[in-house]
């Protein structure tokens, strides 16, 4: 229907993903006092970011299969 | 909030509108619109149908009953919600989605008579009003608690009494303009965007707090047996939590309110209805079950951890130093503060009241650094819109279906179906707004409503289970249960009331006959007398009226319909054997906490 939504959601997850990890990785570790020392922010964003590019990766395969599958099924419809 | 939370908030809110504006051209006929075009792929409509119940009910009231029940909570899910699931999706999807309805009171037209249809649409439609509502009122109420646009608003040098209201109209032009231009699919797409959401900003809430706890052995060493068994204390309402005994809880919650919600109710049955074959269909409540399983984890967990900490005052982000005069709640959980004079509540015996409520929010502004905090405080936004748009969706379809097109104008065009349904969609969140400000000024007003919705929902399943299963129960029938079955729910809770209480709106208003432990059990016990009486009645009237013509009811009932044809699919992606896994899943889960 119209889009698939692994295309948006991988999109937004990946730039979730960036943002939290720049953020981590540059800003000044003192402030992560509250989250018991972990720099949640870089490690969360990496595997946001992972599950972003998975999901852009899965959503670009359907794509490419799915435009297969239109070229191909009226010819093999012709055949019968 | 500092610069990087807005980021990710403004981020999330482009997404979704961009959403809207990209389904917008697929929109051309009402299906479409309302059906998403029968098009959606199993697993979209399986998670959309489990997040369109995670709305502001569920993320923060089931983060408050972990802090107030314990592990008990999950009985919402498993035995709440699981086995309802696996039902719908096995046994009733067949004539839901085979019958071609395009709603669940169209359902009722087509296997019963018209008046059936009438009296679940209109009561529906005014639920959904309400919940759309009441939904809108608690995201503006957590923005105005948490502060979240204080410091916006001082430096635009606006008045902080607006943010309730901005709040409010914020949150209805977004899911207003989403809806309106996407229809269902785009409120399917954006409950898939906020599951998702909800998992990356609620995961490491749990993850930190079980780190700072000393992890699952260590919360049972903190509050003790009573908050971390799910079943040991059920063999009596007085030696566990919740106040209930093992029997109302099964059949009051596991069976007559739980198959009630998730096999009756449109709001979720409307999302395997867009899927696009009926194999799709059957799959999407047990897709939606595998998460439903876990949550608790996610939404319960973070409720037992904020009254397992050690209890210190809950400073918000931009209060001043009246917060530290405050007497200290439990864990990091505040007392009740009235709004007006600012003094802890006190309850009918004179003492102090945990505002439960604010759990989940504490935890997150507890362990939340900036960056965090803004996709955990998304999250929770995300999933209050997304309860709205799930009832304002619902609304839309049942409105131009089964009341407009059925009473008000029928035999329009579709183009014409598919403007009101845009109608529908404006006025419908212009009636939540003011139901919302309604929530905000009379609470009790709220209060009875929804105790009015609590008696209609109470019987519907009986009617289902006796209009899919026996094909000898006839309109007459089904009508007068219903009927009767509201009036013995209301009968029922006239005549009780919970252990505590004072008469009134929580009972007791005829004659007080019998006292329950807790408000709990008479919840429970009040839905079993309505189904009850509904599915006796409904028989008895069924049996003295004619019966309906079998020719007719092909489709409609089990015994006259030919069982679904499989779709070739792999033995584990068969709507069987996924039922099979989340059962056992369920079971395991069950024995873990027991």
């Amino acid at each position: 229907m119209g889009i698939d939504i692994r295309l948006p959601l991988g999109s937004l997850f990946s730039l979730l993903g960036i943002i939290l990890f720049a953020y981590g990785a540059l800003g000044d570790s003192s402030r992560y006092q509250q989250s018991l020392g972990v720099n949640v922010n870089l490690y969360w964003g990496i595997v946001l970011l992972a599950f972003g590019l998975l999901m852009l990766f899965l959503g670009r395969r359907g794509a490419r299969s799915a435009a297969k599958e239109e070229n191909v099924s009226p010819s093999a419809r012709a055949g019968h | 909030m500092t610069g990087i939370d807005w980021l990710i908030l403004i981020l999330y809110f482009a997404f979704v509108l961009g959403i809207g504006v990209a389904l917008k051209s697929s929109m051309k006929t009402s299906t479409d619109f309302f059906l998403a075009g029968r098009a959606i792929p199993a697993w979209v409509c399986g998670l959309a149908f489990m997040s369109a119940n995670l709305g502001a009910q569920e993320v923060i009231g089931m983060g408050a009953s972990g802090a107030k029940y314990g592990i008990a909570t999950s009985h919402f899910y498993w035995i709440g919600a699981i086995p309802a699931m696996v039902f719908v999706g096995i046994f009733m999807m067949p004539f839901y989605y085979g019958s071609r309805a395009r709603s669940v009171p169209e359902y009722l037209r087509l296997r019963f008579d018209e008046k059936t249809r009438g009296l679940n649409a209109i009561s529906f439609a005014i639920m959904t009003i309400f919940s759309s509502g009441i939904s809108m009122y608690a995201i503006a109420k957590l923005i105005q608690t948490l502060h979240v646009f204080d410091g916006v608003f001082q430096r635009l040098g606006l008045n902080s009494s607006w943010i309730f209201d901005v709040a409010i109209l914020i949150s209805a032009v977004v899911v207003l303009v989403y809806t309106f231009l996407g229809g269902l699919s785009s409120a399917i797409y954006n409950e898939v965007l906020q599951f998702f959401l909800i998992v990356a900003g609620f995961l490491p809430l749990s993850y930190l707090g079980l780190k700072n706890v000393g992890g699952w052995s260590g919360l049972k060493a903190t509050l003790g047996a009573s908050y971390t068994h799910s079943w040991s204390g059920m063999g009596h309402a007085n030696t566990n939590r919740l106040g209930v005994e093992w029997f109302g809880l099964v059949m009051g919650l596991g069976f007559v309110l739980s198959f009630g919600y998730w096999c009756t109710d449109f709001l979720v049955v409307q999302r395997a209805m867009a899927a696009k074959s009926m194999s799709a269909a059957r799959r999407t409540p047990l897709i939606g079950a595998f998460p439903k399983m876990l949550f608790p984890f996610l939404v319960i967990l973070p409720g037992l951890i904020a009254i397992a900490l050690p209890a210190q005052p809950a400073v918000p982000p931009n209060a001043s130093a009246v917060a530290s005069v405050q007497p200290l709640g439990q864990g990091i959980i505040p007392l009740k503060v009235d709004a007006t004079s600012g003094k802890p509540m006190l309850d009918n015996n004179g003492k102090t009241q945990l505002d439960y409520d604010l759990a989940v929010p504490s935890m997150l502004l507890h362990y939340f650094p900036p960056g965090m905090l803004g996709l955990g405080l998304t999250a929770l936004l995300a999933s209050f819109m997304s309860g709205m748009a799930g009832n304002v969706t619902a609304f839309n379809t049942v409105w131009t279906y089964d009341i407009y097109q059925s009473y008000i104008r029928p035999g329009a065009t579709d183009q014409h179906y598919l403007w009101m349904g845009r109608a529908s969609t404006v006025f419908g969140i212009a009636f939540s707004i003011a139901a919302a400000y309604m929530a905000n000024r009379f609470n009790n007003i709220m209060d009875m409503l929804q105790l009015v919705f609590a008696f209609v929902n109470a019987p519907l399943f009986a009617t289902f289970l006796l209009g899919m299963f026996w094909k000898r129960t006839t309109g007459h029938g089904a009508f007068t249960g219903l009927l009767a079955g509201t009036a013995a729910a209301a009968i029922h809770h006239g005549l009780t009331l919970p252990a505590g209480a004072v008469t009134g709106i929580k009972g007791g208003w005829l004659a007080i006959t019998h006292t329950y432990p807790s408000e709990m059990a008479q919840n429970f016990w009040t839905a079993i007398y309505a189904w009850s009486t509904c599915f006796v009645v409904t028989i008895v009237v069924s049996l003295m009226t004619r019966a309906p013509e079998e020719s007719k009811l092909v489709g409609l009932v089990y015994s006259l319909t030919p069982r679904p044809e499989e779709e070739p699919l792999a033995w584990y992606a068969k709507p069987a054997s996924l039922a099979v896994m989340v059962i056992a899943g369920t079971v395991l889960l069950n024995i873990i906490f027991w």
